[in-house]
């Protein structure tokens, strides 16, 4: 894993320093709220509904077991001993106070974590694949190009004032697990016809008010051309992108005004012009970095007690088959760890668990954890030897839950339970959908389904790209949930198709279920998933499940 | 269905130090209960006490008028996110519904 150097430590610390005397200096009024809150926001603490939140950046969600077990310490001292886990990969505290918000930051820097550019018009925590580093599929491990793009964007003096946030996610598998087509930079490693690793090269896609998946820039970028190319988009756009209005400031709106053939020549210019600037420093930085993402030490061990276990245990077997993924040492798997129990906050982990998880990682897989987009933890590297024992570890824990990439795997963001901008809920929507279905038990035999729920316009909960997309809007004074369908947010990336009018908070959960009476009836056979079966078939038969009395009106 | 426009204010904001949900209170202070809050009918009285509760910037966070209906037990919310601020967040028994539920 990548250790701060000393330069890194320090900033940090200075940056610690600076906010514990502003947040003094706003307490003892020196500084007016209008001059406090840019500065607060720029160390990633919020004023929410009901209290301060802070937003702590899990960098290309990576942490080590000693990292998770601060989080925890964090969420008992000074929280309500819970975090929640984002779909930016960073983790959030609901209810810190400003007064301990100094003292967080420093315990923070004590394990190497911040909460710098978590906020603001700067470039946000880079995102990558949650199986980066152990997936069968991969081409080369994202997080070294990750981790140099953090660096080079931290405090980067061009880049603190941007004209909107900019979100860079990298996955180094044709398989995208890291949303690429949605991300104002999206990188995918792909190779080219002489074998050599470079990217495609992704801008302007994004989702909130006006959705749009991503274009491509580049087919084919080298990775060593990677900095300078991506530093060219990112000052076009500073040039280009409009600070006249917050709703078109976005870089998908930049893309979407000039033209994609536009922005290119305007990007390979400015690339160009910058390029020589670029002596190899980067590449010398980027070769260290590289090398503290070694893979870990694999162990060799028979493998006999996990396929034991499988043939004992129908539990157990159950919940391999939802939660581990292959991993390019046949003799691994890679274990996420459902933070989805039915009728739980989705995301959420209370600091027991988080400690649990932490020891586990220690333990069983070589001390890493991955947070992912989708609101779960990543266990990357398990010998399968360990499993069963991680298993029963989870299921004390009340982390077995055997739903990854089911219906009851829900993104939903925190909505109008905790966000200052939500139209409505999100989090009762959620946990009323998982706890439907697990009374029904048939999300198995429902297989993959993805449903993603937002609090509004805004879309942290990413649900354009969702099978099902449930947004929650504020109509005339009464929650109201409205319906996408057909969303992806894979390499086959797709914005849902709002189906129709939105449905009141007691009827969004037999409006789902509706749905998936539809396709279980419309399938060709259980090979034929959601999204499959809605591919073959378009909106109508889901639109006249979802609207049956329009239909018998019409009659 | 629309709620009636009400004209029956209230002046809230979110406490400087702790962020949690604050009402302006008729002795000028601020209480933590909404059924505390002072009653504002008329735009002018809604406006004076605003402004009155910006110039208390060492106090709170983002002060502004929220409609409400007045009841027996004081005024109650009349916009579900008012009465969320009110109450505390759904998923979990924290926040102001603790401290309502130990009266
Ligand atoms: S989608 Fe809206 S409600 Fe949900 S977290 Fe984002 S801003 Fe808040």
């Amino acid at each position: 894993m990548y250790k701060y150097n000393d330069f890194d430590a320090k900033f940090v610390a200075r940056r610690n320093a600076e906010f514990r005397d502003q947040v003094a200096r706003r307490i003892d009024g020196r500084l007016t709220e209008d001059e406090f809150r840019p500065l607060r926001l720029m160390n990633g603490l919020y004023l929410q509904l009901h209290a301060y939140m802070l937003r702590v950046a899990v960098p290309y969600g990576t942490l080590n077991a000693a990292q998770m077990r601060q989080l925890a310490m964090i969420a008992d001292r000074w929280d309500k001993g819970y975090g929640h886990f984002t779909t930016r990969q960073n983790i959030q505290f609901n209810w810190p106070k400003l007064t301990d918000v100094p003292d967080i930051l420093d315990s923070l820097a004590d394990v190497e974590m911040h909460a710098i550019q978590t906020s603001g018009n700067t470039i946000r925590n880079v995102t990558a694949d949650h199986f980066a580093g152990a997936a069968a599929d991969e081409i080369e491990d994202p997080r070294p190009i990750a981790e140099l793009l953090r660096q080079w964007s931290t405090d980067h003096p061009e880049f603190q004032f941007l004209p909107r946030k900019f979100k860079i996610a990298v996955t180094g598998s044709p398989n995208d697990r890291a949303v690429t087509r949605a991300h104002d930079i999206g990188l995918r490693m792909v190779r080219n016809a002489g074998g050599e690793s470079g990217f495609e090269v992704i801008v302007g896609g994004g989702l909130g008010r006006t959705p749009m998946i991503g274009k491509v820039l580049r087919e084919f970028l080298p990775k060593r051309d990677l900095l300078p190319y991506v530093e060219a988009i990112v000052s076009v756009y500073n040039l280009l992108g409009r600070r006249d209005n917050k709703y078109k400031a976005r870089i998908k709106i930049t893309v979407h005004e000039h033209g994609i053939e536009r922005i290119r020549t305007l990007v390979e210019d400015r690339f160009a012009e910058i390029l020589g600037r670029f002596s190899g420093a980067d590449q010398a930085q980027l070769a260290a970095i590289e090398a503290a993402f070694a893979p870990p030490a694999y162990i060799k061990a028979p493998t006999e007690a996990f396929e034991a276990a499988l043939e004992r245990d129908p539990v157990f077997r159950a919940w391999a088959d939802t939660n581990l993924s292959d991993h390019r040492n046949p003799d691994y798997a890679t274990l996420s760890i459902s933070l989805k129990a039915h009728g739980k906050t989705p995301g959420d982990a209370s600091s027991d668990q988080m400690r649990a998880m932490a020891d586990i990682a220690e333990a069983f897989a070589h001390n890493e954890l991955r947070v992912s987009h989708e609101q779960n933890i990543i266990l990357p590297h398990v010998h399968k030897s360990n499993i069963p024992q991680i298993h029963a570890l989870l299921r004390e824990a009340g982390l077995a839950t055997a739903n990854i990439g089911l219906i009851s795997d829900i993104i939903a963001c925190p909505g109008m339970d905790y966000c200052a901008l939500a139209t409505a809920r999100s989090i009762p929507v959620a946990q009323e959908i998982a706890e439907r279905f697990a009374e029904m038990k048939i999300e198995h035999d429902v297989g993959p389904l993805k449903v993603k729920i937002s609090g509004c316009i805004n879309a942290c909960g990413h649900h354009h790209v969702g099978h099902i997309g449930i947004l929650g809007l504020d109509r005339a004074g009464v929650e109201n949930y409205q319906i996408t369908l057909g969303g992806d947010g894979t390499q086959d990336a797709a914005i849902g198709a709002r189906v129709g009018p939105g449905f009141p908070a007691d009827e969004i959960v037999g409006a789902v279920e509706r749905l998936v009476d539809a396709y279980l009836r419309l399938r060709t056979s259980r090979d034929e998933t959601f999204i499959e079966t809605y591919r073959r078939l378009g909106m109508a038969p889901f639109k006249a499940a979802l609207y049956p009395q329009v239909r018998a009106d019409a009659a | 269905m629309m709620p009636a426009a009400s004209d029956l204010k209230i002046v809230t904001a979110n406490d400087l130090l702790t962020g949690d949900v604050v009402y302006l209170a008729p002795d000028g202070g601020w209480s933590r209960e909404i059924a505390q809050a002072e009653v504002l009918a008329g735009a002018d009285l809604a406006a004076a006490r605003l402004s009155a509760a910006a110039a208390q910037p060492g106090v709170i966070v983002g002060a502004y008028l929220a409609d409400v209906a007045a009841t027996a037990r004081g005024p109650a919310p009349v916009h579900f996110r008012e009465e969320f601020r009110a109450k505390g967040p759904s998923n979990y028994a924290h926040g102001k519904q603790v401290e309502q539920n130990n009266v």
